[in-house]
């Protein structure tokens, strides 16, 4: 018994060892820079009290919770629909809501180029009706249509997986007992699909805060957090202010799941 | 089941048809635009042409090859890593095994682009490591590993490995020959589901790898935004055009082999 557990620990060593290594000890190295600036440890307090950095979080904040509550109500529709219903044609329909399911943030800000920017279809459909060219890509409303497209593949899986686990009797009696087709929306439906729904928000929240690709193929313009981290980083060359912002994002993506994981109580698969 | 005609199934079919058409409808664009000769004056007008892919291929091919091997060291690296992690947590005793599991799920709940810049911090005045491949592949790794070990414990955990290895055990068999003849087998299409996993975040990999590259190390994704925002539309459209057609079928392939993985273990 006591030669198994050597081996057990035996087998995990490495995997600790790699994880002390290179996740452990830079991020206490990114801690240690972070109040390594002019101002010390204050640099941590500067970024919560200056007006750019604030607007900053601020806007990543508002952005990542339109994109999660407005994800929600499109995958949970369709996913719950999809869950729901057989019919000729119905796989065909899944794989092409979960086909971008891997593609990367780069890729997205590519997709809503075509869609929104200087030569994309929407532009060149407002000429034809309006006369006038709409070009959005480029800005907050751009990012925004990324960050639905990226989240909604993964969002319709979590939902299809979890509606498919409820028991359907529970809506037929609901209805058998007069419930109107809202009434099972919101007593039956909804409450069985809380935990999915709760994991799926909390990846979507966190996924949106740090994701950089997209609006870094978009714009330089748009000032949400980790293109702010980027900039300070490589073009502002002020490390320590990089440092300290990137440790306050991942504090906050981190929470966010953590606090998820433990009320949705299942396990809240990590963010891509 | 309800008929078909029911108004909310046809309200829900055509809600659901329209986000595919959202989330599809930019992928063709894409695709076609690679294949444009021009693509102002649009297909039909200009023609088809190949010669994007041909520019492409000039301009990128290192970047495509650097982005196949990271991801297979990637692999290779998380499996002799990630599987005897996940069969001492479905084996170690509970609330360390959580502790355990936590700690290594951390990695991919903080943003690459922080992620990185610790990487950076911590290990990039290091000798010729910063320019090297292997600094991203460690980044890589770190991002991934998570994903090996969750798909390989879900299968190991219902599998009924603990009665088999007992039998084994009485039987005379060794730890290391129950870990080559019963725990690997049965862990197959966990691994396997891990595996593709891996190799597909690996290769689409960004957030992190923008920090972590140099002009030496470019990798595919990189390489990708760069040619968005330097090269024309249409060999931006033709190298993501390449890029599709290495992610998609891992994408098919990851879809059924976790299918697999989860409908596997059946229980009597």
């Amino acid at each position: 018994m006591g030669n198994d557990r050597l081996a057990l620990a035996a087998l995990v060593a490495p995997a600790i060892a790699f994880l002390i290594a290179f996740f452990v000890f830079p991020l206490l190295m990114m801690a240690r820079t972070g109040a390594s600036g002019p101002d010390g440890l204050a640099t941590y307090l500067t970024i919560l009290v200056d007006a750019r950095y604030l607007a900053s979080l601020g806007k990543t904040v508002l952005l990542a919770g339109t994109v999660t509550l407005t994800t929600l109500a499109i995958a949970g529709v369709a996913g719950v629909f999809l869950a729901r219903h057989r019919f000729p044609g119905r796989r065909v329909l899944t794989a092409f809501l979960t086909l971008p399911l891997a593609f990367p943030g780069v890729v997205v800000g590519f997709m809503v180029i075509l869609l929104a920017g200087r030569q994309g279809v929407v532009g060149t459909i407002a000429e034809a009706l309006t006369g006038e060219r709409l070009v959005f890509a480029y800005s907050l409303a751009g990012l925004f249509v990324g960050y639905l497209y990226f989240s909604i593949p993964r969002t319709v899986l979590t939902v299809m997986a979890a509606a498919e686990k409820l028991d359907p009797a529970l809506e037929e009696g609901a209805r058998s007992l007069g419930a109107g087709r809202w009434r099972v929306v919101r007593d039956v439906v909804l409450p069985g699909l809380e935990g999915a729904l709760l994991a799926a928000g909390a990846i979507c929240f966190a996924t949106a805060m740090g994701a950089f690709g997209t609006a870094f193929t978009l714009a330089t313009q748009i000032d949400v957090l980790p293109m702010v981290i980027y900039a300070e980083f490589t073009v502002g060359a002020n490390i320590a202010v990089a440092a300290a912002l990137s440790f306050v994002l991942g504090a906050i993506t981190w929470a966010v799941l953590a606090i998820a994981r433990t009320a949705a109580g299942a396990n809240v698969a990590a963010a891509g | 089941m309800r008929p078909h005609f029911d108004p909310g199934f046809l309200a829900g079919l055509v809600f659901a048809s329209l986000v595919a058409f959202f989330l599809v409808g930019p992928v063709i664009l894409s695709v076609l635009a690679g294949v444009t000769a021009n693509y102002q004056r649009g297909i039909l007008e200009s023609g088809i042409t190949l010669a994007w892919l041909g520019r492409v291929f000039e301009l990128y091919a290192p970047t495509i090859a650097l982005s196949l091997g990271i991801a297979l060291a990637t692999l290779v690296a998380t499996l002799l890593l990630g599987v005897p992690v996940a069969y001492a947590l479905a084996k170690a005793p509970g609330r360390l095994a959580r502790l355990a599991e936590e700690a290594l799920v951390m990695p991919v709940a903080i943003p690459g682009i922080a992620t990185g810049l610790a990487l950076i911090l911590a290990w990039g005045a290091v000798g010729e490591f910063r320019t090297h491949w292997t600094f991203i592949l460690v980044g890589h790794v770190l991002f991934t590993l998570p994903f090996m070990v969750r798909s390989t414990l879900a299968v190991i955990l219902a599998a009924k490995l603990p009665a088999l290895e007992e039998a084994a055990r009485s039987l005379g068999a060794g730890f290391l020959a129950r870990f080559v003849t019963i725990v690997l087998p049965n862990a197959s299409p966990g691994i396997l589901a891990g595996s593709l996993m891996v190799v597909t975040l690996s290769l689409g990999e960004f957030n992190m790898t923008l920090l972590l590259h140099t002009p030496f190390t470019m990798t595919l994704p990189v390489g990708l935004a760069d040619s968005y925002a330097s090269m024309r539309l249409e060999i931006g459209s033709a190298y993501t055009l390449v890029f599709l057609v290495l992610l998609i079928p891992l994408l098919v392939a990851l879809q059924w082999a976790a299918d697999r993985a989860t409908g596997a273990p059946r229980r009597p």
